[in-house]
């Protein structure tokens, strides 16, 4: 964003700008996660197979990554907003995520069940926040598009 | 930018252009109403304690009233509230969404928390997640309703409300970045609303049996 842009100009620029599909490749990631947890929570109280969730969550990890590279080659992005965001969104969608997953541990869920609903959990806590602190960040970002 | 952006907030502010001189300022926009974060607290330290002891009224209430306050406020949202401002002149729905946004960032995940975690303890409890429960398929049916609602709901409603009260924020909003939010959260609202449609097929078939 140029000091020396008309009024008008600078938002024009941020409203028109392209951005990597960083919140897209997150929904998706998101709903990778969902399923796989909708999967498990099918199977209880019984443990329910693993292959199918450890996929899922392996392919949304996978994701996230890519989305963290992509989003950390962006340039004039607003990093400042981002943080200011993401750092209260994950405090939040941590504290969500602990509460589900004190649910878990308080209905006796053990051993792989417990280590792949907790890995799916943290994907939910990083997730969910790169998305809006994204949203958020991007339309307050201006100039060229990403390298 | 289209001609939208140039129209004026009621409180005197242009979108897009700054506000006019000798113009009365805009009133501050808090994203996150810090008052109500203590009974926000609270209500998880209830929603905690009636998971942890598993207390059945604490469940029953948690999941009763929280249900009944999602689904009511997702369908007035996004069958009322959501056409209606979707007719509003940009300005218009930008004062309203300043005032109705951020009590929104509070109530929804609080009430969507109290719903969910005390319905799947509801749900181990009373047996109806057993294979052999009767109700065992209409409870899988009610998880994937509410995956695609949370999906939607924290995927793409949550972060447009969160960047509207941002942009609002700004000395000079834009107003075709506030339209384009706006739009999607009259959409993926309506969508919810819908949805909850199902939820209530779904749970009284279940309270039924």
């Amino acid at each position: 964003m140029s000091a020396a842009a008309p009024a008008g100009a600078a938002d024009a620029t941020t409203a028109e700008r392209r951005f990597p599909p960083v919140a897209e490749a997150g929904v998706a990631a998101l709903g990778l996660i969902v399923i796989g947890g909708i999967y498990m929570a099918s199977y209880a109280p019984r443990r329910a197979p693993l292959v199918l969730p450890v996929i899922l969550a392996v392919a949304s990890a996978v994701l996230v990554l890519a989305d963290l590279v992509v989003l950390s080659r962006t340039k004039d992005f607003a990093w400042d907003k981002f943080f200011l965001v993401g750092r209260w969104t994950l405090l939040s969608y941590v504290i969500a995520a602990g509460l589900i997953e004190f649910a878990f541990v308080k209905d006796h869920t053990r051993g792989g069940p417990l280590v792949v609903i907790t890995a799916m959990l943290v994907l939910f806590a990083v997730i969910v926040p790169l998305i809006i602190s994204f949203t958020v960040a991007r339309y307050n970002s201006g100039g060229p598009d990403t390298a | 930018m289209t001609d939208t952006t140039a129209e004026v907030l009621s409180n005197g502010a242009a979108l897009g252009h700054g506000p006019p001189a000798g113009a009365p300022g805009r009133p501050v926009i808090q994203i996150v109403p810090l008052k109500g974060l203590p009974v926000v607290a609270v209500i998880l330290a209830f929603l905690a304690a009636s998971i942890g002891f598993n207390w059945q009224w604490g469940l029953d209430f948690n999941h009763v009233a929280g249900g009944a306050l999602w689904t009511g406020i997702d369908l007035f949202v996004g069958l009322v509230v959501g056409p209606i401002l979707g007719r509003l002149s940009i300005p218009a729905r930008a004062e309203f969404s300043a005032r109705f946004m951020p009590k929104m960032v509070l109530l929804m995940p609080t009430l969507v928390a109290m719903t969910l975690a005390s319905g799947f303890q509801l749900a181990l409890d009373l047996g109806n997640l057993k294979a052999t429960s009767p109700n065992h398929a209409w409870l899988v049916a009610s998880f994937i309703v509410v995956g695609v609602m949370a999906t939607i709901a924290l995927g793409v409603l949550e972060p447009a409300n969160l960047a509207v009260l941002f942009e609002m924020r700004k000395p000079r909003p834009n107003g075709e970045v506030i339209a384009k939010l706006m739009k999607r959260f009259i959409y993926t609202a309506g969508i919810t609303g819908v949805m909850q449609v199902g939820t209530l097929i779904i749970m009284t078939r279940v309270a039924s049996r």
